[in-house]
């Protein structure tokens, strides 16, 4: 259906929905992942200050800075796209937008990622390379 | 119904809606499973305050997660909406999360023990992380650590 000849063969592109299913059982899985050591990161603190501190020390290291500005957009790419398909569930009728929700969902993360990402790559930029923005 | 459930993963879409189109799961028809796509809804609406509103103020705003130590937890778990919420985030989070887990492994894992021991395992976690997140939210006491915040 969706394929496209190029110079090096059949391209299968799939569907922007086949995609967002996808992104949203990849995001979902990362979140819970993240969970799973957040919970035990985040008990430690009932172990009093020295242990606390050296635990969330982890977090002053820019790589999983990095990580971390992946997990906010894990969770806001599966929260406005589970509103996309409560909206499909609840009220049949919007599936005759498909592609307009589906355009209109990615605009709005997208949207929201561009300040979050200047906001939080600054400062990994900051610890990485030794700036001052 | 239950010869069309069994043949086709329960996450999959309905044919008039085929795979590909952004639509989620398709509603089951009752049961146990209706309770869990009914849940997943309700508490995705609620994550979605908790969830986003605790990664914009954890992560994002105001120094994001640079600023947090000791002193950080001791003063915001001060107040009891504070630990409400966090706890609220937790225990949904936890269900959340692991009955999506739990429909996933329905698509992939097919062999019925293998299934079967995948989803204690994930049960297991949860429920442990539950219990030590729930035991250090509500027993959190910094005046045991005198002059630390």
């Amino acid at each position: 259906m969706a394929k496209r000849k190029t110079d090096l063969g059949t391209l299968y592109r799939g569907s922007p929905g086949q995609w967002s299913w996808i992104a949203h059982r990849v995001t979902g899985v990362a979140i819970i992942l993240f969970l799973f050591a957040h919970v035990v990161d985040t008990a430690v603190v009932g172990w009093g200050p020295d242990a606390y501190n050296r635990v969330v020390a982890v977090y002053h290291n820019w790589f999983v800075r990095l990580l971390e500005l992946g997990l906010v957009a894990a969770v806001l790419y599966h929260a406005i796209n589970g509103v996309k398909i409560m909206v499909f569930d609840f009220w049949p009728g919007s599936t005759r937008y498909m592609k307009q929700l589906s355009i209109a969902s990615t605009g709005l993360f997208l949207l929201a990622m561009v300040p979050i990402t200047w906001i939080m790559g600054r400062d990994i930029l900051n610890l990485s390379l030794g700036w001052n923005l | 119904m239950a010869v069309e459930a069994a043949e086709r993963p329960p996450s999959m879409p309905p044919s008039r809606r085929p795979r590909g189109h952004g639509t989620g799961r398709e509603r089951p028809a009752g049961g146990l499973e209706l309770w869990s796509w009914l849940f997943m809804r309700i508490s995705g609406v609620v994550l979605l305050f908790l969830a986003v509103g605790h990664v914009l103020i954890m992560h994002v705003l105001d120094g994001g997660v640079s600023r947090v130590n000791f002193g950080f937890v001791a003063v915001r778990w001060q107040s009891p909406v504070w630990r409400t919420w966090d706890w609220a985030l937790l225990v949904l989070a936890l269900i959340h999360g692991i009955n999506g887990l739990r429909v996933i492994v329905q698509d992939y894992v097919k062999w019925p023990s293998a299934r079967f021991a995948v989803n204690m395992l994930f049960y297991v976690v949860g429920f442990g992380l539950f219990a030590l997140g729930t035991v250090v939210v509500f027993t959190f006491d910094p005046s045991k650590w005198p002059g630390a915040s």
